[in-house]
């Protein structure tokens, strides 16, 4: 044991191997095809950027005529099933949000990315004319980031009850921001933590 | 353009049928705490005696804030947190989140850990099927499969158990494969449940196929179109039950489900009665894939090569799987660091749960009941 305890310089020697150089990640490549043509010819820089990123298609577009773009999707290049609406936020940006439907269609086998920008306190308009399932997909980004959605019928909270505060998964609301109010008032003690 | 108003809660809009003594409006509500709502629903209910005018949906009481706290911990972290959301699926919900990170990552898991994958999953979907059979048909006022299939899930889940040591909240998969190789006699115990478990299937049918009591029940009641499905994004069982052939493990392979031969059942009439025939055969194509993967497992790693620490590139993902419940996907943004910078679940339950109120427009109370048991929601998932 002695012995092994005296040789630390070998022992260090193996302990550090070279940090492996970090393979490049991979990069978005332009996405062509005849819908993004398509596209580009009807809204031209409207349509700032059409990529795929490790084999997944998105474009992002400008938000003046994203409910324009959605629903020619969906009319005429058979974008026929919603399967997601979020969100992300990035305070740090001047337009602060991205907003993203997740499409597919049933015909083509295809799923693509829309992408928008807004800003804080911008609202944008309401797809639930175009597929009914953005009805409870809107109402939960509203819920979670405060994004509003003109025109939907019912926009309220889903998920949190209708006194909450804030909007949690902005990021700037800590995750025991809610906890620490809560044992504050009704405890009468600084953190629960 | 499509005509909303079909789809929107007709709770305040709905104007009551006349009938010869007028009677009243009554509004009631279902839940929260209901056995038959399996979890913690309220549906607010506007009735006309016993017929059901509107309804409306208040969900939340199980929410969490799933994806809040992925953004607080790393990719490895974060990964026992998805077993939560449809905790009678985990493994289903462990293979989407490892799947979806893999490929942020770029890597593959090996072939072996792939069939391990496909195996386990296909026994949870069994076994939430069997879950969804029993507290269905329990809900509509048969008990006795409520016993049969309990008796037959727990024979998956002692699988489960000697595999990765958990019955429920599996936590089976890591990013880039498996952690544990499969212990001694798996493969024979999988075989064993395999030949157990497809004269019980028969034995369940036997019950409630022909059963009067149970087709009066079920058949043409909550039915919805294909049309509908599609507008409300309604997937998985339901979907197909109303006529769409419509499979991810089809439409978009993933894990290894290429290399097996199975069907995608489908049924006509959208139906209570239909969305059960297609479970029930849905069982036994889960069946044929274990048969087919368990007797060619292949020899190699069960691990990719990951890094220790795990820090995709900038970018994003969506991958989504067929879960036993329709599509469970997971879009994840990597701002490069080891954390994720957002994590979202599209949970099937949650989406599919917003066709209550158009399937149960027109029905009775008790059939409301019958709905929400087909429906097969799961609250931990639609509140997240």
């Amino acid at each position: 044991m002695p012995d092994e305890a005296k040789s630390p310089t070998s022992a260090g020697e193996h302990a550090a191997p070279a940090a492996p150089a970090k393979p490049a990640g991979p990069v978005p490549t332009p996405w062509e095809s005849p819908l993004v043509s398509d596209l580009h010819k009807r809204y031209g820089s409207g349509i700032s950027e059409a990529s795929t990123y490790l084999g997944q298609n998105y474009f992002v577009v400008d938000s003046s005529i994203v409910a324009d773009v959605l629903s020619v999707l969906k009319d005429e290049k058979n974008f026929n099933y919603c399967v997601d609406i979020t969100a992300v936020h990035y305070p740090q940006r001047e337009k602060q949000f991205d907003v993203l439907w997740i499409l597919y269609s049933y015909d083509t086998n295809e799923r693509i990315r829309v992408k928008t920008m807004i800003a804080d306190g911008q609202s944008i308009p309401s797809s639930i004319n175009i597929w009914p399932t953005a009805n409870w997909l809107e109402r939960e980004v509203y819920d979670m980031f405060g994004i509003h959605f003109d025109g939907h019928p019912d926009m309220k909270r889903i998920l949190l009850p209708e006194g909450w505060k804030g909007h949690p998964l902005r990021k700037d609301y800590g995750i025991i921001q809610q906890d620490n109010e809560w044992v504050q008032i009704n405890l009468g003690i600084e953190s629960g933590q | 353009m499509t005509d909303t108003t079909k789809y929107l809660s007709h709770l305040e809009l709905g104007e009551p049928d006349k009938t010869f003594l007028d009677s009243n409006e009554l509004i009631i509500n279902m839940g929260p705490q209901h056995p038959a709502t399996h979890g913690v629903l309220r549906v607010i209910l506007k009735l006309d005696g016993e017929k059901v005018l509107g309804t409306e949906c208040v969900i939340g009481y199980l929410h969490r804030g799933v994806e809040k706290i992925a953004e607080n911990r790393t990719y490895t972290m974060f990964n026992p947190y998805v077993d939560r959301m449809d905790y009678v699926a985990a493994v289903s919900n462990g293979l989407g989140y490892c799947e979806a990170v893999e490929k942020l990552l770029n890597i593959e898991a090996p072939p072996r850990a792939n069939y391990i994958r496909v195996i386990l999953t296909e026994l949870n979907r069994m076994a939430s099927h069997m879950l969804w059979l029993g507290t269905h048909a329990l809900d509509i006022g048969a008990i006795t499969p409520l016993f049969y299939t309990f008796r037959d899930r727990e024979e998956i889940l002692k699988i489960f158990e000697k595999y990765c040591g958990a019955r429920l909240t599996t936590h089976a998969f890591r990013i880039g494969g498996c952690l544990y190789e499969t212990y001694d006699g798996f493969e024979n115990d999988v075989k064993k449940f395999v030949k157990f478990v497809t004269p019980k299937i028969d034995e369940y049918e036997q019950l409630l196929t022909t059963n009067r009591i149970w087709v009066e029940r079920t058949k043409g009641i909550g039915v919805i179109s294909a049309a509908d499905c599609r507008a409300l994004g309604v997937t998985g069982p339901v979907l197909r039950a109303s006529g769409v052939k419509w499979d991810l493990r089809k439409a978009k392979p993933y894990a290894a489900y290429s290399e097996f031969d199975f069907d995608i059942p489908t049924a006509q009439n959208g139906d209570t009665y239909d969305r059960y025939l297609v479970r029930m055969q849905e069982m036994r194509q889960s069946l044929r894939i274990i048969d087919q993967a368990v007797n060619r497992i292949p020899e190699g790693p069960i691990m990719a090569k990951v890094p220790k620490v795990i820090k995709p590139a900038v970018g994003e993902i969506y991958h989504s799987i067929e879960a036993p419940k329709g599509e469970l996907g997971y879009f994840i943004v990597s701002d490069g660091s080891t954390q994720p910078y957002r994590v979202r679940v599209r949970p099937p339950s949650f989406v599919n749960l917003q066709a209550l109120d158009l399937m149960v427009r027109g029905a009775l109370v008790s059939d409301v009941i019958a709905v929400i048991g087909t429906l097969d929601i799961v609250l931990g998932e639609v509140d997240r």
